[in-house]
């Protein structure tokens, strides 16, 4: 097991590597340059090229990427800002702890909200207690994000006065960026949670387990909940996953400083440095958080966890 | 009887079993005759949604199961009515170790068993039905089909049950593992006292392991006596003798076998008279007609038109 983890983390290695890469290039073949963006469109063209090779950023691409990796690798130095002039690091980690307390607060949140009435229609289905909550579920999904954030904003906000609409300072300031960013989901995975359960409330295992004299709810509980979460593991993973990257709309909406709309704010300054260390940092993590999801499911089910301590030879 | 939305199909009707404690009873027929359907329903386990028993008794020491409430069924299911189901593959909970699928079902009743006393109960069972006590921590991925089906066995007899109902315990298992899996329920049931309901389309599993017989074809028992009686009588019905023929036989030199001309006939539209009349080779004009009555012999039950004039005492 402990192998396991060690060589999917060893992978990150290659996936940082790669993930430079291309930033590298798209940020190279896309055009602009910060310089022009910092001084503006009426700055000479001769205060412009100075000021890009001031930055570094004139250098051939092939020797810019080396030199980042170079300083990566030996100095831990992920550079400056070209547009704050700031120590990269010092900009992107407060702005990701935020993003990442955000993304957590979200997936618990829509867990909490999705899983339980899943389980709940599938038990009861094909009478109002399932078509009542599945209508609703399906309305929901159907509408994006930012349409509850603005609804919300407007009633909890502007009307009552209740909620701050901007910042992130206090927990209050979290409450409505992470209702917005928990809801769809949340009907995604209690859609998920129902088919899956219907699945597994149909396995032979169930009916053995009611054959033995078990009563209902053990049934539901020990037998076929444990078997349903795994389809809806994958699911929350996933949906933290894309959380983690930063949500954009709702960090947006409420005026979060989050790793999202950092890295979306500096594309058009051409703030490479910061992009870059950006995006680093959200591969590494997604990668954590994947793997978690695979440990979770080996935690769950003996099958995997038997492929993983011998490595996939059965 | 089986409802969906779009139709009611009558899966199982006009039945009726005898078992006796310490006997067993071998019910055959072809797929989709009802035979998992009359098991699933003496233990009430018919979907919820879709099947139902219409009308009918089902009599377990002189108790009419259909008249308790879901409380006291769970007290004999498992309990004093066990079953071993027909694929042993699915049949286990693939995140549980096999020790506690057993430990659970003994658990549920017997309340106050102590741990250790459980625990103790566990790897006898398993000691019986010839696994090491040790591997009741393992899952059951890690073990194959034939001892799948033997967790499925001890599972079904960890509480002693008065009635074993085995749903073609051997049909997933290949031959050799069968005649294991086989000896071992019969061995059980007589050590047990166990009165043991057997369904299978295996003739021979039938010769070899019953008391008595019940022939079905499409949700009607057509056939039923003593093995004696159906196996070697000289009244047969036409479809059982139909069955026999479909068997390679090892002194004939038949190259080919005889099977039934035809299929079942569809449960949500049986055919007027008798249910076997549109495959059978010795069709009268009366069997388009009516449904036949049963006529008995001693222990020996037929619902034939062709006996029907001959024996009608």
């Amino acid at each position: 097991m402990y192998k396991y983890v060690i060589k999917r983390l060893l992978f990150l290695i290659p996936t940082i590597f790669g993930v430079s890469f291309i930033i590298f290039l798209v940020m190279n073949i896309t055009p602009g340059d910060p310089a022009r963006a910092l001084l503006g469109l009426s700055a000479p063209q001769a205060d412009v090229d100075a000021l890009n090779h001031e930055l570094g950023y004139d250098l051939p691409f092939i020797q810019k990427y080396f030199t980042y990796l170079k300083n990566m690798i030996l100095h831990q130095d992920f550079g400056k800002s070209y547009y704050t002039k700031q120590s990269v690091f010092g900009e992107v980690w407060p702005r990701y702890i935020i993003t990442i307390r955000l993304a957590l607060a979200g997936v618990l949140l829509s867990s909490l909200i999705g899983i339980p009435p899943g389980i709940y229609t599938a038990v009861k289905q094909y009478s109002l207690w399932d078509t009542i909550p599945s209508v609703i579920a399906f309305f929901i999904a159907a509408i994006p994000a930012f349409v509850f954030g603005l609804l919300m904003l407007f009633i909890f906000s502007l009307k009552l006065n209740w909620l701050p609409s901007f910042g992130a300072t206090t927990i209050y300031h979290y409450i409505m960026p992470t209702l917005t960013i928990a809801i769809p989901p949340a009907a995604q995975v209690m859609r998920f949670t129902k088919s899956s359960m219907l699945e597994a409330i149909r396995q032979d295992y169930v009916r053995t387990a009611r054959a033995k004299g078990a009563s209902e709810r053990a049934v539901i509980w020990k037998h076929a909940l444990l078997n349903a979460l795994l389809p809806v593991i994958t699911q929350v993973g996933l949906s933290l996953g894309i959380l983690i990257c930063g949500a954009v709309v709702a960090e947006k909406m409420f005026s979060i400083p989050g790793i999202g709309s950092l890295i979306v704010d500096r594309i058009l300054f051409k703030d490479e440095p910061i992009i870059l260390a950006g995006t680093i940092l959200i591969s590494i993590c997604f990668t954590i958080v994947m793997l978690a999801v695979d440990l979770t499911y080996a935690f769950i089910d003996p099958r995997i966890r038997a492929k993983y301590t011998t490595g996939g030879k059965e | 009887m089986y409802k969906t939305d779009l139709e009611t199909v009558e899966a199982v009707n006009n039945i009726s079993l005898t078992v006796t404690r310490g006997r067993t009873l071998g019910l055959v027929g072809e797929t989709g005759a009802g035979k998992t359907t009359t098991a699933l329903s003496i233990l009430r386990l018919l979907p919820a949604t879709t099947g139902r028993i219409e009308s009918g008794r089902i009599e377990f020491n002189g108790q009419d199961l259909l008249k308790l409430d879901e409380n006291m069924m769970r007290v004999i299911r498992g309990n004093r009515i066990a079953m071993v189901f027909q694929d042993p593959m699915t049949s286990l909970n693939p995140v549980m170790t096999v020790g506690d699928q057993i430990a659970e079902a003994i658990e549920l009743h017997n309340g106050k068993m102590p741990h250790d006393e459980v625990n103790r109960q566990v790897e006898n069972i398993l000691q019986m039905v010839g696994i090491m006590p040790q591997r009741r921590f393992e899952y059951p991925h890690q073990f194959s089909g034939g001892m799948k089906q033997r967790v499925v066995i001890a599972i079904a007899l960890s509480c002693e049950p008065e009635l074993l109902i085995a749903d073609e315990p051997t049909t997933a298992l290949d031959v050799t593992i069968q005649a294991q899996v086989l000896n071992m329920i019969r061995e059980l049931r007589d050590r047990l006292g166990t009165a043991m309901l057997l369904i299978t389309h295996d003739l021979g599993i039938v010769a070899q392991t019953c008391d008595d017989v019940a022939v079905m074809y499409a949700g009607e028992i057509i056939e039923a006596g003593t093995v004696e009686d159906v196996f070697t009588g000289d009244r047969r019905h036409p479809y059982t003798a139909g069955l026999f023929n479909s068997l390679p036989d090892l002194r004939s030199q038949a190259k080919r076998l005889k099977p039934i001309p035809g299929l079942m006939p569809d449960p949500s539209n049986l055919p007027k008279g008798c249910v076997f009349a549109p495959r059978c080779g010795n069709r009268i004009d009366i069997c388009d007609r009516e449904r036949p009555r049963s006529v008995q012999k001693a222990k020996h039950r037929l619902s034939c038109h062709l006996y029907q004039h001959q024996e009608a005492i």
